[in-house]
């Protein structure tokens, strides 16, 4: 009987533990997890401060989801090295674990970087984990002032929780506008005003220079008082593992398209990974929740000796605020079609005859499309792109294409 | 796996929606067609696409291997004995099942939860309305392969 060991407990994990099951419904699997929850939906983190996702509601899976798949979950114990050349991990309690084949899937951490005065603040949180998210809704009062340092998604998403039940929300960026790794300043701009309309406030392109227990003075010279911090500056994936064990790693894991290291008998998948990304051609930390079971479905698949690849990765993304929706994907390269309104921007990025990305914001209806696009390599001289960039629509594709798609199971 | 989807010949669609009207009905959970729909926003899980010269109507293809099942954040989409199947209270209207579907077949409903065709199995039609209501028969429920 084969042993699977995953390192990690979250959706690349039940991905993995999915995918060794289509193929091997007998061998023993371990999961290794830090975090003391059965895998819950990250994302939801938020959710769940705001009121929206209950703690029985954000598992990712049913509750007899391990037993089901038979395997066996270590809760609170946490992996401190891999030994490819004994094919075993070793634990914190100083157990060793034997595997035929592992998988690391131990996602990313927040980056906190040295920040003058930070270690007199008493009430600071990250915002990664449910227990972050548990920790701040304990702390965070009706009258607190809450003071995110951090406008990307991690960031605005906690705020956004965190708006309606506290008294005042502050944002800081060094970053000149919101969400800035995904949207320029235009459509970051739409965002803003619906998080400001909302009472969020935002000091942008501005940094912290110190702080004091319950102040922090920016660079701009202004001063926020604040109850309780929230920490939102970055991630950084997890990868000493592999890299300690002699594995190649770049700003994540590197993996190929079946998911494997470059260390025998070790894969690696989620936000610890970074593979090939379609619409660039490189190979980047695709770190989003789709692309993290799939590489973890694949991983598994692998590890079991079926064949699975994944190689139509791409980054893509899709956030809300108060009923404002932004959909990016791909990459902003090529030449631009866009249309604007008072409230909504959408760009489309076309290079080389492909789509190669876009930006939505406030007009999203079946952005999937596009997304396919773009994931397909579809050359446009095969499509009515005239008609498919005005509206998202399956009709600008030929008969026979709508056939496949319309006309049998797909 | 071998189930009966919803299907439709475009040569044979009008382009009328009354499939459309018939989805949302169907999906109401009220008896009464005019107090269920008349002059209020309806929210069908299947839509007409087409322009002046070719016209179909389109809803979930429930892939073999759904994109947004593997995609759905919170975990509120799966696959049920061939069917994928959104719970609704579960839903966060977070629009990533929107951003994958390549059939563009996911639209909020007036919650903001996500709608989806679940073939009527779950509501008092029982069987696909769109189908029940086709009045040129353009739309179908039956078995099928690959296409061809």
């Amino acid at each position: 009987m084969k042993r699977y060991v995953i390192i990690g407990n979250c959706i690349a994990a039940a991905g993995c533990v999915e995918g060794i099951r289509s193929v091997d419904p007998d061998g023993a699997i371990t999961v290794v997890s830090e975090e003391t929850h059965p895998a819950y939906c990250r994302p939801l983190i938020s959710y769940f401060l705001e009121g929206r996702a209950s703690l029985d509601r954000i598992s990712y899976r049913a509750p007899d989801f391990y037993d089901r798949a038979g395997c066996t979950v270590l809760y609170g114990r946490r992996a401190v090295a891999v030994r490819p050349e004994e094919k075993a991990v070793e634990l914190d309690d100083g157990t060793s674990l034997p595997y035929d084949a592992l998988c690391v899937a131990t996602g990313s951490s927040p980056f906190v970087p040295s920040m003058e005065g930070l270690e007199n603040v008493r009430s600071k949180y990250s915002f990664m984990t449910l227990d972050d998210a548990i920790a701040l809704d304990k702390a965070v009062a009706p009258e607190s002032r809450v003071f995110v340092v951090g406008a990307g998604m991690i960031g605005l998403k906690c705020a956004e929780g965190l708006l309606g039940r506290a008294a005042s929300v502050t944002v800081c960026d060094l970053a000149d506008r919101v969400l800035s790794s995904v949207l320029d300043f235009e459509c970051a701009a739409l965002v803003q005003r619906r998080l400001e309309e909302h009472g969020m406030r935002f000091y942008l392109g501005d940094s912290v220079l110190r702080f004091e227990p319950d102040t922090a003075y920016l660079k701009s010279g202004a001063v926020v008082g604040f109850d309780v911090l929230v920490l939102a500056v970055g991630i950084r994936p997890n990868v000493s593992l592999v890299k300690d064990a002699g594995g190649e790693v770049g700003r994540g894991i590197v993996v190929d398209e079946m998911m494997r290291t470059s260390l025998p008998g070790v894969f690696a998948a989620g936000d610890c990974a970074q593979s090939f990304d379609v619409s660039s051609g490189e190979s980047r930390v695709l770190a989003i929740l789709p692309n993290a079971y799939m590489q973890g479905h694949a991983a598994g698949v692998n590890m079991a000796g079926g064949r699975e690849v994944f190689d139509k990765g791409i980054v893509m993304n899709s956030i809300g605020f108060f009923g404002m929706h932004a959909m990016t994907a791909g990459s902003y390269d090529g030449e631009v079609y866009e249309e604007k309104t008072e409230s909504s921007v959408k760009r489309l990025y076309t290079k080389d005859g492909l789509l190669k990305g876009f930006m939505l914001v406030g007009c999203d209806e079946r952005a999937g499309i596009y997304t396919s696009m773009i994931r397909e390599r579809m050359p446009l001289d095969s499509v009515d792109f005239g008609l498919m960039k005005r509206g998202a629509t399956t009709a600008g594709y030929c008969k026979e294409k709508r056939g496949k798609m319309f006309g049998g199971v797909v | 796996m071998n189930m009966k989807r919803v299907y439709v010949n475009e040569e044979w669609c009008l382009g009328c929606h009354l499939c459309e009207y018939n989805c949302a009905f169907a999906n109401s959970g009220l008896s009464d067609m005019a107090l269920a729909l008349k002059g209020k926003p309806i929210y069908p899980r299947i839509h007409i696409e087409g322009d002046e010269k070719i016209s179909y109507a389109v809803s979930c293809r429930h892939c073999e291997d759904p994109m947004c099942v593997r995609s759905c954040i919170a975990g509120a989409i799966s696959k049920q004995d061939g069917v994928v199947r959104i719970d609704r209270d579960r839903c966060v209207g977070c629009f990533t099942c929107v951003l994958v579907c390549p059939y563009g077949a996911l639209a909020p409903g007036e919650s903001g939860a996500m709608l989806k065709c679940e073939l009527c199995l779950q509501n008092a039609s029982g069987e696909p309305a769109c189908v029940r209501g086709c009045p040129n028969k353009a739309i179908v429920y039956e078995e099928r392969g690959e296409a061809e």
